[in-house]
């Protein structure tokens, strides 16, 4: 198993009432909720938890591209990204993604994601979401019927970029640029793996089985709900004939949360539960799905929204959402328990772990952060012994400089002769 | 007797389309909600003129066509529709954003077109008013976009439907996701591709019509239209919102008859 300490960034001071005044945390959510300097110190604390993630030995840290959104403030993971590659070391950096359907010329997300993986020495895993359609298109106003076309053409130009030695001619129909040559070009040869993080769309797993890329599911509604979805994209690799069953073709994100025991759980995590899913997935239904984004045939296979749950996330108790398994918590054993029966029953490599809820301060936080990491991960590590030696999903990292080793200033400006 | 759904080939794809009645011929071009043949409004026009009322790709049973993706190909389309159904020069009317495709096709071959009734058409983009977001609406909250009488409007919308059945709700969202993604690719984000700046080359004798308390295109609209249409005659429709053609039938009928 690959454990990335997977941070959303949530803003942590949605008021009490945020739900009855207002319309939606995403698109439209009231920009004078946000306080830039308060938000100077909530940027770098969960900066300073990326690394604390990375220190206590989680395999990699992960960052993803929301906009408009009170729950991801990171409309930029490339930023988050650059800082964290400075600051760690040995560990990957899973930008879970870029949505290359929104930028003109997709070039600038190969040349991105090329000094990404530079300036971390081979560490970056890169992920194409083709986006939700609160961001790609109510935030950033792409066409929903145009949206899938666009992001494949996008796709072909990056991985062509990173791939292609000489200068080329690309004639999309999205984009038309004569001189494609981008400099630099990625470490990782022929390119960074791929995670696609998707919402149960057939063209998506097609897409991912095609490429040999990882299918990852983001979800915040927990692995019981997301069985069908994950079961859904088994079937495809077995209908299409795929080689293997690797575990690490697939991904899923789980909210966890670990104490000493399972009363100590919800005693310290339940209010930042509350918070999460009261207030940061309070999301217009009109926001959801614009007309035209999911395809027909993924509307055909029944996969809806999961903004949408039947009942509505404010009907649930903590006991509810520990027994339907959209939030793993309590001691370590017991999250031990259900995150291999997650791994196992969805057959996923690739654990997304949510540790940090919601408004959690940073000391809870780091609490749960360590107990998962030397009582919970080292158990789970090898639930699937037999693709123990399964890298094509993962990054593959060149010896490492250390970030800071100028030499002291004194014998630096001594080498060249400067001082007397 | 209501119209007949019928089938035309064109470049494309066959496209279905409702027909009916006798007089001048009439090409009626739907909003992004479509067309259906028990429309009381195309049947009342059908006792005047000889109606055709093509379905855009997607809407209704008819096919979709990935190749119509911006608005010089629904415009193009337009005409190789007309063109398929054997018309020369019709007397051509759009409601909403079949009166963007409309005006659009009478800009492009300003020759063709000597008729032309544009009933609160899309394309334009004023942001002092701007057009409330339909991609972003939920169902219940159509009807007082839609509608002067919104509770009338709300049985006319809802007649007999429950959000609450799942299978009645995939049934809609497919169709939604159909028309509405079809729809997306000239109205989304913002209804506006450029339609002011080629108003000036239609030639067409012109009549808008527009519903008073229109409250998704409001009537502000209606003066951009007029200033960019040479001799443009605005007919505004008192207590009628944007289903104007539902609300007050006859006289949109009536008003159609100024040009035809």
């Amino acid at each position: 198993m690959k454990f990335t300490w997977f941070n959303l960034m949530p803003w942590p001071y949605l008021p009490d009432d945020f739900r009855e005044k207002n319309r939606s945390v995403w698109v439209d959510i009231d920009q004078r909720l946000f306080d830039p300097v308060k938000s100077h110190e909530v940027y770098n604390t969960y900066l300073d938890l990326l690394e604390y993630a990375a220190d206590v030995g989680f395999d990699a840290v992960g960052c993803n591209e929301h906009h408009q959104n009170g729950y991801g403030i990171m409309p930029s993971p490339n930023i988050i990204a650059a800082a964290l590659a400075r600051r760690t070391k040995d560990t990957a950096l899973v930008v879970l993604g870029n949505s290359i359907a929104l930028y003109n010329p997709p070039v600038r997300v190969a040349e991105e994601f090329a000094m990404l993986d530079c300036i971390s020495g081979g560490r970056l895993v890169a992920g194409f979401p083709v986006g939700t359609s609160m961001d790609t298109n109510f935030c950033y106003g792409q066409i929903p019927a145009l949206t899938r076309e666009k992001y494949e053409e996008a796709h072909d130009l990056i991985i062509k970029a990173w791939t292609t030695r000489d200068p080329f001619a690309f004639n999309g129909r999205y984009t038309k640029l004569r001189h494609v040559n981008i400099w630099p070009r990625p470490i990782q040869q022929p390119h960074p793996p791929i995670h696609i993080p998707g919402g149960g769309s057939v063209e998506t797993y097609d897409f991912c089985i095609d490429n040999t890329y990882s299918y990852s599911y983001l979800s915040f509604s927990g692995y019981i709900r997301g069985k069908a979805l994950l079961d859904g994209y088994w079937r495809r690799v077995e209908e299409r004939g795929v080689p293997d069953r690797s575990p690490y073709r697939a991904g899923f994100a789980q909210t966890i949360c670990v104490a000493d025991t399972d009363a100590e759980a919800e005693r310290l995590y339940k209010e930042h539960i509350d918070y999460f899913y009261n207030r940061c997935l309070h999301v217009h239904g009109g926001f959801a799905d614009a007309p035209g984004y999911r395809t027909i045939k993924t509307i055909q296979t029944g996969a809806l929204s999961q903004y949408a749950p039947p009942t509505g996330y404010s009907k649930l108790t903590w006991k509810d959402l520990i027994e339907q398994g959209h939030v793993v918590a309590g001691s370590p054993e017991t999250v031990r328990q259900r995150l291999e029966e997650l791994a196992k029953s969805l057959h996923v490599g690739n654990l997304f772990c949510l540790l940090h809820v919601g408004n959690m301060p940073k000391e809870k936080c780091m609490y749960s952060t360590k107990l998962f990491a030397e009582k919970v991960m080292p158990k789970l590590r090898n639930v699937f012994p037999e693709y123990a030696d399964d890298d094509r999903f993962w990054c593959h990292p060149i010896k490492q400089v250390k970030p800071g080793n100028l030499p002291s200033e004194k014998a630096a400006l001594e080498s060249v002769g400067a001082a007397r | 007797m209501p119209l007949e759904l019928k089938t035309v080939a064109t470049p494309h794809v066959p496209v279905r389309y409702l027909e009916g009645g006798s007089g001048a011929p009439l090409v009626f071009l739907h909003g992004a909600g479509g067309a259906l043949a028990n429309d009381a409004f195309l049947n009342r026009l059908a006792e005047k003129y000889h109606v055709y009322a093509p379905l855009l790709p997607g809407y209704g049973d008819s096919e979709e066509c990935h190749e119509l993706r911006d608005m010089l190909d629904f415009t193009l389309h337009g005409w190789d529709v007309v063109e398929a159904l054997g018309l020369t020069d019709p007397i051509l009317v759009g409601h909403s954003m079949g009166g963007m495709i409309a005006a659009e096709m009478a800009a492009v071959a300003p020759h063709d077109v000597t008729r032309l009734a544009l009933i609160c058409p899309a394309g334009l983009w004023l942001d002092a008013h701007p057009i409330p977001d339909i991609f972003a609406t939920l169902p219940y909250e159509m009807p007082k976009l839609l509608f002067h009488d919104v509770e009338a409007g709300t049985r006319l919308l809802t007649a007999g439907l429950s959000f609450g059945d799942p299978k009645f709700l995939q049934t809609y969202l497919v169709t939604n996701a159909r028309q509405l993604g079809m729809a997306g690719k000239i109205l989304f984000p913002i209804p506006e591709r450029g339609l002011a700046t080629r108003l000036y080359r239609i030639k067409a004798k012109t009549v808008l019509i527009w519903g008073d308390s229109d409250k998704l295109i409001p009537p502000a609209y209606a003066h951009g239209f007029k200033k960019g249409i040479a001799g443009a005659e605005l007919v505004s429709i008192p207590e009628a919102g944007h289903m104007v053609t539902l609300e007050k039938t006859e006289q949109v009928v009536q008003a159609i008859g100024r040009v035809a």
